[in-house]
């Protein structure tokens, strides 16, 4: 309310130009960033959503708010994080987490049962790359989409986003010591999947 | 097939993860260095890691790149 509805801008105080000007620039810059850092948003974002689909629109929609709300980002901290902070309120807001029923049995004995498991079917494990490589990408990919979303999310952030357990707690709102076993567990839960898909394969 | 270290695989993800305390870190390396299967399957551990990464990894669809640069708040 600083001036009354007939002064327009350009009779306005020469501070409010200049104010109006760097405000301009600053959120040109802030756009021109938040885009620059899109695919690595969608990265993570492609899923932690459920399907192609699903990331198309929630990326528009985390994309949309971010430039309304651009103000609200403190210059020079991590950008990408506050994009996925507003990415993943937005993917639980939503209701779209196709929850499936918690497989918590059989329980996913150590962490080396995908390995043992892709040995015993294999003829003896020679390198371990390649026992990998036994794997096919859709595989992984239908894998990691079958791990329940409280794992999911904190497993996409660090394994595929690169985030720190730090970040991670911050984005997803949780404290650390869960995203830890949360990840711990999650990265078993996806072994699991593997394993069942490679034995269903192998039979 | 051996039993697997338990204390190994507990070290395991920490260890990855680059977040073991020194002293751990040089106990970690101590045991890995002397245990065969401890060695392959950290080894696994962690080409499964980048492999999962790269299986995982997708190109944002083009059309979207455009739609989120048109989302931009025109300057008036």
């Amino acid at each position: 309310m600083g001036h009354a509805g007939t002064v327009d801008r350009m009779d306005a105080e020469p501070e409010d130009a200049q104010r109006l000007a760097t405000e301009a620039r600053d959120r040109v810059r802030f756009e021109e960033d938040a885009l620059a850092l899109s695919d690595q948003v969608y990265r993570v974002a492609r899923h932690l959503a459920s399907s192609r689909e699903d990331a198309d629109e929630l990326m528009q929609e985390t994309y949309a708010r971010a430039f309304r709300s651009w103000r609200s980002f403190t210059p020079g901290t991590n950008m990408r994080a506050w994009l996925l902070r507003i990415l993943t309120n937005l993917n639980i807001d939503r209701g779209r987490r196709q929850q499936r029923a918690p497989q918590m049995q059989p329980l996913e004995a150590n962490d080396y049962f995908l390995y043992d498991k892709l040995a015993e079917n294999g003829d003896g494990i020679s390198d371990e790359e390649q026992v990998v490589e036994r794997l096919s990408q859709d595989d992984i990919v239908t894998a990691l989409s079958a791990v329940p979303h409280d794992f999911r999310d904190v497993l996409v952030l660090v394994d595929l986003g690169d985030f720190s357990y730090a970040d991670a707690a911050q984005i997803l709102d949780i404290p650390v010591g869960t995203v830890m076993s949360r990840l711990h567990r999650g990265r078993r839960i996806l072994k699991r999947e593997l394993a069942e898909s490679t034995l269903e394969e192998a039979t | 097939m051996k039993d697997p270290c338990a204390h190994c695989e507990e070290m395991m993800q920490p260890y990855l993860d680059h977040v073991l305390t020194d002293e751990e870190m040089r106990a970690a390396e101590a045991h890995l260095a002397e245990c065969v299967d401890c060695r392959r399957r950290y080894k696994f551990e962690e080409s499964l890691r980048i492999y999962v990464r790269k299986a995982t990894t997708e190109p944002m669809p083009v059309e979207l790149k455009q739609k989120l640069a048109a989302l931009r708040i025109p300057l008036d």
